[in-house]
């Protein structure tokens, strides 16, 4: 059997990987078709229905304007899932290249690259967003931006640990003997074999960011309202906490059941991407 | 050993500086004059200039870094640019909120979760394995604040056991315990959900040891091999990731405060940010930061502590 089906094999085995990919996938069918998937366009207000407890023409009640709260959760995963998937990748390339270059280079760059590192991991990843949020003020742009700033020097680590330790191995040496230029050795030598770790990071980082998105829309930094994203249905939820409770916990339902998803999903590739199972 | 700690708390200095320039750069970028935060949008022009002066906000920035800093080194964190306190006042007194919920949180959490997880680790692959571990996924998944929100709903609203919101009297504490329950516990599972996954694992790790196996081939007795062998030798990886979550927790500490409306540092980082009180917020991001600088560092001399093998040149 060759490895990409012996791979394959073991996914469909692994229960957790392969049930956190289909609720991934869900939530991504959900996000991308709301406007057909949802039953009621998530601004519309209705001043006659307001705060309504879940029922059949609302399914999951409606909100403080009268909006259907289904309706909002399901184009809430739109901004959630945009938010975080785009900044994980902006901070996934930008983290990598840095951490590559940091660990073929060393010297002074490394030096360098590495200390800055240190030095931004010295906040806690929320603390430090909220930080990158107050300089840049709120909107959709910019907590994507700081997402990305906060996940970067995560990457930077992932990366360049692996490629110190692929510029010791002969094939790397070979190809530096034979004349292969530094960024085409790093793109198609080290890159590959440090891809599937960065994958599974990026994976299990697209979670915080989910959350942090989540945190930061709930403190009122993220996207403002009227945009629905969980988070800010949450904050706006808990202001109703006396009189409906359903306002904040549904939003979080979704939270939890994505964050959870892509947690399982990350922890399945590790084992999955695990070279040990392999040998 | 003690050359090692030496060199190592000399290493945090040049780490601290770094991040006091880069808070005080951040906030120097931040959008909006503090003089206008101060004084609000209808000020006349020549009462921010005025005020523009009286903060030193027309000097050069380097004399400006190093004003700041040389306070900062002397413990003199400024003034509230919107109350005029003391910002070492307002931080003397929000720090107790967050110090006791943070500790309170990363105790609960280490000793349910260790003894959780070495239980789940013996127990693989048997029901209360599986459920141990389905716990321990959702707690590392869920956000702090909607934890928070949820515990609130269950036992504030609707069981009245506990206040909804604010912070208590410290010197009471009767009043202090009722206040600091829900969002210690909030965070407490959390860090148990993460405490819990990573002792099954490390302990399973060690299970697997070749001299766990020399162990129990030459007649000791399972509790001795667990507790002798297997606890002694997971402890390490255990030790570090409990300085790793402590700092996540500190971060959840912040969301915890906000929905809970406890007066902690992170209450007052979250209102300074909105004010635009840039002096009050530029001291507790720095003071935020030193919590994790100091947790690396205990965490780093722990190694050294608990394997002896480990030796830094």
């Amino acid at each position: 059997m060759d490895r990409r089906r012996k791979i394959l094999r073991t996914f469909v085995k692994n229960r957790a990987a392969l049930i956190g990919s289909i609720v991934a996938l869900i939530v991504t069918i959900l996000a991308i078709f709301a406007p057909l998937i949802a039953p009621y366009d998530p601004l519309e207000q209705d001043v006659f229905h307001r705060l309504t407890s879940p029922e059949r023409s609302h399914l999951l009640g409606t909100d403080v304007f009268g909006r259907d709260v289904l309706s909002r959760i399901i184009w809430g995963a739109r901004v959630s899932l945009a938010v975080s998937v785009i900044s994980v990748a902006i901070a996934m390339v930008i983290g990598t290249i840095f951490g590559m270059i940091a660990g073929f280079k060393r010297g002074k760059v490394e030096t360098l690259i590495m200390r800055v590192v240190d030095v931004l991991m010295s906040f806690p990843v929320l603390i430090m967003g909220l930080m990158v949020m107050a300089v840049l003020g709120s909107g959709m742009v910019k907590l994507i931006l700081a997402i990305a700033i906060v996940l970067a020097p995560r990457f930077v680590r992932i990366a360049h640990a692996p490629t110190l330790e692929m510029k010791e191995k002969d094939f790397i040496e070979a190809a530096r003997a034979l004349g292969v230029s530094a960024p085409r050795l790093l793109m198609r030598h080290v890159l590959p074999n440090i891809f599937g770790e960065v994958l599974v990071m990026g994976t299990l980082w697209t979670a915080t960011a989910i959350r942090m998105e989540a945190n930061l829309s709930f403190i009122g930094l993220g996207v403002s309202p009227p945009t629905p994203t969980w988070g800010n249905m949450i904050r706006a939820g808990v202001q109703q906490l006396t009189i409906s409770h359903w306002l904040a916990i549904f939003p979080g339902i979704a939270i939890l059941v994505t964050v959870l998803s892509f947690n399982m999903l990350g922890d399945g590739l590790r084992d999955i991407t695990d070279p040990k199972l392999y040998e | 050993m003690i050359s090692y700690t030496v060199r190592r708390i000399l290493l945090a200095f040049p780490i601290m500086l770094a991040v006091f320039t880069l808070v005080f750069l951040l906030v120097r970028v931040a959008p909006g004059d503090p003089a206008v935060a101060a004084l609000g949008d209808y000020a006349s022009q020549e009462a921010v200039e005025a005020l523009r002066e009286k903060m030193g906000l027309n000097e050069p920035i380097w004399t400006q870094y190093a004003r700041s800093l040389y306070g900062f080194i002397r413990g003199d964190l400024g003034s509230s640019l919107i109350t005029d306190e003391p910002v070492s006042r307002q931080v003397g007194t929000a720090l107790p909120y967050t110090a006791e919920l943070t500790l309170v949180g990363i105790l609960f959490g280490t000793l349910l979760g260790i003894p959780i997880g070495i239980f789940t680790a013996l127990k693989r692959n048997h029901t209360i394995d599986y459920v141990g571990r389905a716990f321990s996924l959702i707690g590392l998944s869920i956000p702090a604040f909607y934890m928070g929100v949820l515990l609130m709903i269950a036992f504030s609203l609707n069981l009245k056991l506990f206040p909804t919101v604010g912070g208590g009297d410290l010197s009471n504490l009767g009043s202090n315990l009722r206040y600091l329950f829900l969002p210690a516990v909030t965070l407490g599972i959390i860090m148990m959900a993460y405490i819990t996954r990573m002792t099954r694992s490390s302990f399973l790790n060690v299970l697997q040891e070749d001299y766990v196996r020399t162990a129990r081939a030459k007649g000791l007795a399972e509790r001795v091999v667990i507790y002798g062998h297997v606890l002694k030798n997971s402890i390490i990886p255990i030790a570090s990731v409990i300085g790793v979550y402590s700092i996540v927790l500190i971060g959840d500490s912040v969301m915890t405060e906000v929905v809970f409306s406890r007066p902690g540092l992170g209450k007052l980082m979250v209102g300074a940010m909105k004010q635009r009180d840039y002096a009050t917020l530029q001291s507790v991001m720095i003071i935020y930061a030193t919590f994790v600088v100091v947790i690396n560092l205990i965490t780093d001399i722990s190694y050294v502590f608990f394997d002896p093998r480990i030796r830094y040149n």
